[in-house]
């Protein structure tokens, strides 16, 4: 067991219909970084993550948090899913989507309240989002769906944020305003984790990474691990976007 | 206004409204969850399952009293639910295709009950069949208590786990990893809405029961963007449809009750779906009429603009037939022109034809210099 790690994943393996989806997979995060994981599609990227969060069913393996096991540690760990998974057409707007993150905190029969409110627009400032809390989720642009989708995992306090393609089809102000977040939760010691699509930022953005195609090929620091000969055992020869995002010389 | 006054001295009456009235309200509070989850149709599975039960009760205890007939459907449209719940789970049948083998087996073994417990020699199983398209006529206090006591259970479940709700509803997977049990909700929720169901179908009827827990859940969508709102509406449109069309029932001879409600709903959803702001088809009908004028008046004032132009004197008039000729066989050139007129933009010349005012060789090249600069 490694005491300093913030998410450690031993010989996890989940299949569906019988089909492995990820196959004895290992990954060891460290504290204090911003990590990708990396695939092509299919390769268990999400399902990593929903794994990690016992939202899947596995079929072996065992998940830590900060040496603990997921259960224990729930109130850990936060979860940015891909906005494409809810219908923005709910009745609600930004504030209220943004309060949810409290939720658990709050327990049962307790409603959210004044400390609530000033916390998520805390949260909003970060995404700057702020002028958009009376918002109907409906009316929000993608970007702007996925900084409150951001918000409302800030809100929770953890120390372990997962985030399935927090990148995905979003604008440049929404990439650099999720960029400059990630940047402070590092700065405060905190670990993100986040599928990740664009080969071309990893370098730019993250410094440590997984490299994943049902089984693990490679994890570890950028500069180690993300390799021209990584990528092709990970994508099957045909690697896209690279344009020399490989780290230099390491290859 | 006799019927008012009816309905405060009038017991009958006044027991079949306070009836109808709470069941609608039980029935419009859940249905609003029902639908945002994108699960009418369960409630139609869930009353249909229900029959069975009624009649089942019936023939076990041979009682009719309202407590045990609700408490046999319960116990059959749960057991209906949760059959939908774990087929869905654990097989690859989709769920609409779950929905209909529960609703129509349950459903046709309730009707063979029926009909056997029918050809009893006794003749207390009489007015089971009311069961099927409700009767609110016959409605005892009693009754009404029983609706309005297992109803508030049920609304009072909805204070007690809204937060609870709301993610279920809007992302379970995000509640999940907050810790709350999401299929223990999942359950609640249903059963709490089995609760919502059964309670009306004395009234309603197995049959038409679903369309209280989706119209006026449906209808309040239209109105609210917020979800604590979208509740209270569903409930009052619910206690709405409940009470007027009991009374019209109740007041008619011969007139079941479940289809007269349902209507007085389907007018409460028609209402809602033409007039509700914004989401309202009378407005946007109003909306996009609006832009399209307002295209319609910028493309034959360009149209004229370029006209003018073409010739020295601005003045000069054009045919109608002309612009319409260069609005590319566009009909309604003559109304724009009118509109044109009326602003003061555009005036009639005799023998038809049209020409800009000087205002509207202003404005024409106003349009077109901001046009060229935004382009």
């Amino acid at each position: 067991m490694n005491a300093g790690a913030a998410i450690e994943v031993n010989d996890l393996t989940v299949a569906y219909r019988e089909q492995p989806v990820l196959w004895d997979v290992d990954m060891t995060v460290p504290q204090g970084v911003l990590a990708a994981i990396v695939g092509p599609n299919g390769a268990g990227k999400t399902t990593l993550i929903k794994a990690i969060l016992g939202l899947i069913p596995k079929a072996a393996g065992e998940i830590l948090i900060h040496g603990q096991p997921y259960a224990e540690q729930r109130r850990l760990v936060a979860y940015v899913p891909q906005r494409g998974s809810v219908d923005w057409d709910f009745p609600t707007n930004v504030l209220d989507v943004v309060m949810m993150g409290r939720y658990g905190a709050l327990g049962w029969v307790r409603r959210a309240g004044r400390r609530e409110r000033e916390h998520a627009m805390a949260a909003l400032e970060k995404v700057d989002m702020v002028s958009f809390a009376d918002r109907q989720i409906s009316q929000l642009s993608g970007g702007q769906q996925q900084r409150v989708f951001l918000a409302r995992a800030l809100v929770q306090d953890a120390r372990v944020y997962l985030m399935d393609e927090p990148f995905q089809g979003v604008d440049a102000k929404t990439e650099r305003a999720i960029v400059t977040v990630l940047q402070a939760l590092r700065a405060a010691g905190d670990t993100v984790v986040a599928v990740h699509h664009a080969l071309q930022t990893v370098p730019e953005y993250f410094d440590w990474v997984m490299l994943l195609n049902v089984r693990r090929v490679a994890a570890g620091a950028v500069a180690e691990v993300f390799t021209d000969e990584n990528l092709r055992t990970t994508y099957g020869g045909r690697v896209p976007f690279l344009n020399g995002a490989v780290v230099e010389g390491a290859a | 206004m006799n019927l008012f006054r009816e309905l405060f001295f009038d017991y009958t009456l006044r027991t079949v409204a306070l009836g109808a009235g709470s069941l609608g309200a039980v029935s419009g509070t859940l249905g609003a969850f029902a639908v945002l989850r994108r699960q009418s149709l369960l409630g139609d599975a869930i009353s249909h399952a229900a029959l069975p039960g009624i009649v089942l009760a019936f023939l076990l205890t041979g009682s009719k009293n309202t407590l045990v007939l609700v408490l046999g459907a319960a116990v059959a449209g749960w057991i209906g639910m949760l059959f939908v719940l774990s087929v869905v789970r654990g097989s690859r049948i989709p769920s609409d295709s779950a929905l209909g083998i529960v609703l129509s087996v349950f459903f046709g073994l309730g009707l063979v009950l029926l009909t056997y417990t029918q050809r009893l020699p006794t003749a207390s199983q009489a007015g089971l069949d009311t069961f099927l398209f409700g009767q609110a006529a016959t409605l005892l206090m009693r009754d009404v208590a029983v609706i309005a006591g297992l109803g508030a259970v049920a609304v009072m479940a909805v204070a007690v786990f809204w937060k609870e709700f709301k993610l279920l509803s809007f992302d379970p997977e995000f509640g999940a990893t907050l810790g709350v049990p999401m299929r223990s909700m999942e359950i609640v929720l249903t059963t709490v809405l089995v609760v919502a169901i059964v309670i009306g179908l004395q009234t309603v009827g197995v049959v038409l029961m679903s369309a209280m827990v989706v119209a006026p859940a449906a209808a309040a969508r239209q109105w609210t963007n917020r979800l604590g709102r979208m509740v209270l509406l569903s409930a009052l449109f619910g206690a709405a449809a409940g009470v007027s069309g009991a009374l019209i029932s109740a007041s008619t001879r011969n007139l079941p009750t479940g289809p007269t409600i349902v209507l007085a709903a389907t007018v409460i959803v028609a209402l809602s779906m033409a007039f509700a702001p914004e989401r309202g088809l009378v407005w946007a009908g109003i909306r996009r009429r609006r832009s399209r004028r307002a295209i319609q008046v910028d493309a034959v004032l360009e149209d004229l603009f370029a006209l003018a132009q073409q010739h020295e004197d601005g003045t000069h008039g054009h045919p109608v037939a002309v612009l319409e000729a260069m609005s590319g066989g566009r009909t309604g050139v003559e109304a724009t022109l009118r509109v044109l007129e009326s602003r003061r933009l555009a005036r009639r010349l005799p023998d038809d034809a049209w020409a800009l005012t000087p205002e509207g060789l202003r404005e024409a090249e106003a349009r077109r210099s901001t046009r060229s600069s935004t382009a």
